[in-house]
């Protein structure tokens, strides 16, 4: 136990503030957001990811949001287990056909208001993959999508202002 | 011309068993190839199997340029032993695509064959199991994708059903429940189908229903140039990213007699181990979270931040991604990064040494991992398991040290072997394999040869084809690329390791209580969209 604490207290608070020379404006909107989602969400916005037939890399770093580096919650952002309690739906693509029933089914259980943001080049436009026998292409042409992310796979500071922006815009 | 003495048993075996086979000797190099009349795919099996060799894998080629009518197609099925490799090849029309099934022979073929059926109408007589792989709703039962007549558009229906009538198995009796899970999961994870059947808290049987991320990467990679098809193999499965190119491309260079750079190569293992760290300290760290060590947790997450963030700076991407072209990298690392991979490398080895000593001294954490999800190993043996999920369970296969490719065959790797088989040998054959990477990786970087990181890609002769087979952090990948008349690809086949281990996890699953499936799954991580395809 002595160990743990020890390390604990010698690593200290990694959290970043996200840096402003990478963009001067993110520290305002990463202050937005909290705003935001205090304003419409109660200060807690829920998040349902849905791999709706990705490479998994995409996934890799909606992962790494929960790292100590990033650490989506400090925001309010907690990712949720189930769409019936989730104000977002976080859509990675391309959309197979074997995935798109499901993902209607879980569009269909989120509560509105909902935001849908498809993230990745995949759920963009289809990516690598587009439109195929066994491909749907971009996650718009099965649900409606309120904004996107492109990247390949977007880097978690690019998905935290994917985030940020599409409930600023909303 | 001179067989490798494992191979050479099998080979005459069969050129005198009246098999009708024709030997080709290097036309998939390292491979060995050899042509067998139809009737005589069981014998093939039958004699690998009696000389104790692996089943690698089966795919299946429509070599038609256009639609002619009936369609001949080449199967290929691949054994491996002491680390030489044996591709068997039959013919077929679309007439009588009937074969016989290798999976009362080798039980890993089964899934494959199902896969092979359903893409391409191929017939297995003797499958036990005649139920669809992957195929769901979006074809039809007389539909076969990947035929040539078939365009990659196919017909799909306006709205694609859900498959519910798959048929599980079923369990019965009293106090047996079902427990049905996905496609969509719980956590930021892929999706797929698990359909558990428990008796109290006690796993009785768990069946996998996957390919629910089938995407089609066998069919659109046809007709793409080689660079085209680089890119593709790189999202075969996002977390093998550098594995998945590098075979490729190697198949392609093999395909096309490319011959590269020493310092090339040197490069391209130095993205492939650091791909192996990546996901051995995300996946450690994903176990502990799955045992409820929020601390070991956000550590590891930390370790493989800083890891990611680093390759990034270095390569341009933080996983790597694009970062192997054909013919060589497409990014040559800059001197002045050569030390801080060097430092970087030295202060990981040190951490992830101390994280483990206060974990090892934590029986909370211990209890869970040992004795869980145990997989035996003579079914480790009989599935043809890969990776740390084979080496954990006595099964040691690493392309590195049994066929080394450059740049390994300059180097000595040592392979961790575990036999107990739980999550806790394979969260020991993933620290130790880590600690192997960053000795690899500090060798790597010492002997970096100078010069060129690649060479132009030059145009492959019509019909070309090549195996690339490289050891991935999951274990062996084996990738076959035959290109048209037109220098286009005609046939890509890529095998990630994960076809070996999802049907183990239903084995180590057994009997283990529902609440471990998460570490159990963890310490496995197949990749579904990689066996998906």
């Amino acid at each position: 136990m002595l160990r743990i604490l020890g390390k604990i207290q010698r690593i200290g608070i990694l959290t970043e503030a996200i840096p402003d020379s990478d963009e001067p404006a993110l520290t305002e909107v990463g202050e937005q957001l909290r705003q935001h989602i205090g304003a419409r969400f109660n200060g807690s916005l829920a998040i349902r990811e849905v791999d709706a037939g990705s490479c998994n890399g995409c996934e890799l770093e909606i992962q790494m949001l929960g790292n100590p580096y990033y650490s989506i919650e400090r925001f309010g952002v907690h990712f949720v287990a189930s769409p019936r309690f989730a104000d977002m739906l976080l859509v990675t693509g391309p959309v197979s056909r074997h995935m798109e029933e499901a993902l209607r089914r879980t569009y269909a259980a989120t509560p509105e208001p909902r935001l849908v943001i498809a993230v990745g080049d995949c759920g963009a436009c289809g990516g690598e993959f587009g439109t195929s026998y066994a491909s749907c292409g971009a996650v718009a042409n099965v649900i409606p999508v309120d904004a996107v992310i492109p990247g390949c796979p977007p880097t978690p500071l690019a998905l935290m202002r994917g985030i940020i922006e599409a409930i600023r815009l909303r | 011309m001179t067989l490798h003495p494992a191979l050479a048993p099998l080979v005459n075996h069969l050129l005198a068993s009246g098999a009708k086979a024709r030997h080709l000797s290097d036309q998939l190099a390292p491979a060995q190839l050899i042509l067998v009349e139809s009737d005589a795919w069981l014998t093939v099996a039958q004699s690998a199997r009696a000389l104790d060799f692996r089943w690698v894998a089966v795919w299946a080629d429509d070599l038609r340029a256009d639609n002619t009518v009936p369609a001949t197609f080449a199967v290929n099925a691949c054994f491996e032993k002491g680390g030489a490799y044996l591709v068997a090849r039959t013919t077929l029309t679309s007439d009588h695509p009937v074969l016989a099934s290798h999976t009362s022979i080798y039980a890993g073929a089964d899934r494959p064959e199902r896969h092979v059926h359903d893409l391409l109408g191929m017939v297995f007589e003797g499958h036990p199991d005649q139920r669809r792989w992957c195929r769901h709703q979006a074809w039809n039962d007389n539909e076969f994708p990947l035929r040539r007549d078939v365009p990659a558009a196919g017909t799909p229906p306006e709205r694609t059903p859900a498959d519910h009538q798959y048929n599980f198995l079923l369990a019965q009796g009293s106090g047996v429940y079902e427990i049905p899970v996905g496609p969509v999961h719980a956590g930021i994870i892929e999706p797929g189908h698990f359909r558990f059947q428990a008796v109290g808290e006690t796993v009785l049987r768990l069946e996998e229903r996957l390919a629910y991320t089938h995407k089609g990467i066998e069919k659109i990679a046809q007709g793409r140039d080689a660079a085209g098809l680089a890119r593709l193999a790189g999202r075969v499965s996002g977390d093998s990213t550098v594995a998945h190119t590098w075979a490729a491309c190697q198949a392609m260079e093999r395909a096309t007699r490319l011959e590269l750079p020493e310092r090339a190569q040197f490069l391209r293992a130095l993205l492939c181990e650091r791909e192996r760290v990546a996901n051995h300290l995300g996946d450690v760290g994903a176990m502990l979270n799955d045992v409820g060590f929020a601390f070991g947790a956000m550590q590891f997450s930390r370790l493989r931040e800083i890891w990611q963030r680093m390759s990034g700076d270095v390569f341009g991407h933080r996983f790597m991604m694009d970062c192997i072209v054909p013919g060589g990298v497409a990014r040559d690392l800059e001197q002045r990064f050569e030390a801080s991979l060097q430092v970087q490398t030295d202060a990981m080895r040190e951490q992830v040494k101390r994280l483990m000593t206060i974990i090892n001294d934590l029986p909370s954490v211990t209890d869970r991992v040992r004795g869980a999800g145990i997989l035996k190993p003579e079914h480790a043996k009989a599935l043809g398991c890969l990776g740390y999920v084979g080496r954990a369970s006595g099964h040691s296969v690493d392309v590195r040290r049994d066929a080394p490719y450059a740049p390994y065959d300059r180097l000595e790797v040592k392979v961790p072997l575990h036999h107990y088989g739980d999550v806790n040998a394979r969260a020991r054959v993933r620290l130790e394999e880590m600690a192997e990477s960053f000795e690899l990786m500090e060798s790597l970087l010492d002997d970096l040869p100078a010069g060129d990181c690649g060479v132009p890609w030059k145009a492959p002769l019509a019909e070309a084809e090549g195996l690339g087979l490289i050891e991935g952090w999951r274990g062996e990948i084996l990738t076959y690329v035959r290109f048209g008349a037109d220098a286009r690809v005609a046939c890509f086949f890529p095998r990630d390791p994960s076809w070996t281990t999802w049907p183990a996890l239903e084995l180590l699953i057994h009997d283990n209580i529902v609440p471990d499936f998460p570490v159990c799954n963890k310490s496995v991580n197949g990749s579904y969209s990689g066996a998906d395809l």
